[in-house]
């Protein structure tokens, strides 16, 4: 079992460097997502400008508790989808949930996902994939509230599954 | 690894042997890593005696049982009645009617909660009445109860843990008062390993009139348990921690409270007679097991509770005694780590949760995964009881009757290994 296939330097880095951490000002939608069988936690705030084929991911901040993973993993999200417009930034998303489930099977693409090729790892270890998309679930969600004309009043919890 | 590198005190005699009866600990992992499997407390493996029982049931008396009049019908019936038994005389229950079959532990105290709503009489949980349960329980001691009192417009109750991981008692007197129908408490906490003054809690709420529910998934497979010396109204525990399959669990009942419950599922196996308008129900244990039953499993549970009265509860309780004090000792040879619940081996099970300051439980188990070592990380259905001690999720390590010292130092060669690999401490 290689577990320097999954515990790749730039996880690490960001583990212990997270950026973009922090809840901010302002938002339109904050969400809170569990993994319930870890206890994994992430609260997550989306703030959007524009509308349509012209709004742009302003900015995306967190308050993530939780392993090295999942905690690197939102940490590599907001730099990938910060100052994208969500067209983008939704791309990103999937090409990130498509190397998740390959199950190591997929050849990730460095120029959509940069940093987020070292994941690439976690793909192959079944049991932590969750925690790599726990705060790009959130994501998702919040900026699907968004986009649905929900206002930011924080919402329940949610289960990533 | 069958080297034992110490002898301790209290260690089962032929431990070599006892190993030899689970073919799995033989196995090894990725890179050739022999198992090391401290999860016990997750569920415990199963020795030959129990698959080899499943086995030649499936292979030579498969039926339903009580319904098929055939001779093959009459020998289900008796495996699957013989596991009823075998249960009965293990817990030293009065009456093997008194044990019910379910299909684990939470099922056995959700049949309870649902019970004591829609009981008539003494035994109603209604609005204004309180549950007590503990801030230690596992999930399903907590949310069969929660939905009780919800639904019943009762209250729910607990009782606090002290720093030092042991259950508070100091508000015992205000918690156990006139309105108290039910105390619901785990006898060994699956997450601190406590083990709790179950007879004197049963006592004192017995003295206001409640019925008491023990929840032995933690006690049954470490210790031995007397329903009968325990005080309680009902016990439950389940199959797959006690050397016994999944899919059955147990729960133990005085005859006189079983007896003034409603049915809790209806279907075949559970009526004395059906007509379209309305039914009558069949006497203990059968009125609360609709359905065809886990006849396999409770084959499977009679063997696994045989093979642990063999070894003897006394036993197998000093050799968890023993694992769990030498483990102790060697995770306090790791700096950063604190161990969260009683320090002393006597007041506990054989569970060990931990934290290691600035690693992740994932983590530490992932590492440890790599070195063929499998331990539980999370929260193990315990969050109140995490949060009681301001943390998230935990790393737990558990052992059982199969466990040697030689596991546990393997143990504490990967947490340091962890350490290095992460570079923290
Ligand atoms: C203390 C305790 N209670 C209840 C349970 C639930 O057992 P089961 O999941 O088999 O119903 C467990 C095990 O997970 C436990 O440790």
């Amino acid at each position: 079992m290689d577990l320097d296939a999954l515990y790749q330097e730039i996880i690490l880095d960001h583990y212990k460097n997270p950026h973009h951490a922090g809840l901010r000002d302002p938002f339109e939608a904050e969400v809170h997502h569990v993994n319930p069988t870890c206890g994994d936690e992430v609260t997550l705030r989306v703030h959007l400008s524009g509308a349509g084929a012209d709004a742009v991911v302003e900015d995306v901040s967190y308050d993530a508790e939780g392993c090295s993973i999942s905690q690197a993993a939102a940490s590599v999200m907001t730099d990938l989808v910060i100052g994208r417009s969500l067209t983008d930034a939704l791309a990103v998303h999937e090409s990130f949930l498509t190397l998740m489930q390959g199950r190591g099977g997929v050849e990730p693409d460095e120029d959509v996902l940069e940093d987020a090729i070292a994941f690439a790892g976690v793909a192959k270890f079944p049991a932590r994939v969750k925690c790599a998309l726990l705060s790009w679930m959130a994501w998702k969600d919040a900026t699907a509230r968004i986009v649905a004309g929900e206002t930011a009043v924080p919402t329940e919890t949610e289960e990533t599954r | 690894m069958t080297v034992e590198t110490v002898h301790l005190p209290g260690l089962l005699d032929g431990l070599d042997v006892i190993r030899d009866d689970f073919p799995i600990l033989s196995r090894t992992l990725a890179d050739g890593h022999p198992l090391v499997y401290l999860d016990s407390a997750n569920t415990s493996q199963k020795p030959q005696v129990v698959i080899d029982a499943m086995v030649d049931h499936l292979e030579r008396h498969n039926a339903n049982v009580a319904r098929a009049m055939h001779q093959l019908g009459a020998e289900s019936t008796a495996g699957f009645e013989g596991g009823r038994d075998k249960v009965a005389a293990f817990l030293n229950a009065p009456s093997r009617e008194e044990v019910i079959f379910t299909k684990n532990a939470s099922e056995a105290i959700n049949l309870v909660a649902n019970t004591l709503a829609w009981a008539r009489g003494p035994l109603q949980v209604g609005e204004g009445d309180e549950v007590l349960v503990t801030e230690m329980e596992h999930h399903s001691n907590i949310v069969p109860w929660q939905l009780l009192t919800e639904r019943t417009g009762a209250r729910l109750r607990w009782f606090g843990i002290t720093d030092d991981g042991l259950l508070d008692l100091s508000d015992i007197d205000e918690l156990i008062n006139e309105r108290t129908k039910v105390v619901s408490l785990t006898w060994v906490s699956n997450m601190l390993g406590t083990v709790n003054p179950v007879a004197e809690i049963a006592r004192r709420a017995h003295e206001v009139g409640a019925v008491v529910l023990l929840d032995a998934a933690q006690a049954v497979p470490q210790m031995p348990v007397d329903v009968q010396a325990s005080g309680a109204d009902f016990v439950v525990f389940t199959g797959h921690k006690v050397t016994g399959p999944t899919g059955i669990g147990v729960l133990w009942g005085r005859r006189e409270v079983l007896e003034q419950l409603p049915p809790f599922l209806g279907g075949g196996e559970m009526i004395a007679t059906v007509s379209m308008e309305r039914s009558t129900y069949a006497g203990i244990p059968h009125r609360f097991e609709a359905g065809t039953p886990p006849i396999v499993e409770a084959v499977g549970l009679g063997a696994a509770v045989d093979y642990l009265a063999a070894i003897g509860m006394h036993n197998v309780r000093a050799h968890e005694e023993a694992i769990t004090r030498y483990a102790l000792e060697g995770l306090a040879t790791v700096s950063g780590l604190t161990v969260l619940g009683p320090q002393q081996a006597e007041q506990r099970g054989g569970a060990i949760s931990f934290e290691i300051e600035g690693i992740h439980p994932h983590d530490v188990s992932q590492v440890l995964d790599s070195r063929g070592i499998a331990v539980r990380a999370g929260h193990h259905c315990a969050k109140p009881a995490h949060k009681r001690f301001g943390v998230q999720s935990s790393t737990r390590m558990s052992s059982y009757l199969y466990t040697t010292p030689g596991e546990i130092d393997a143990l504490v060669d990967g947490l340091e290994y962890t350490k290095k690999y992460f570079r923290a401490g």
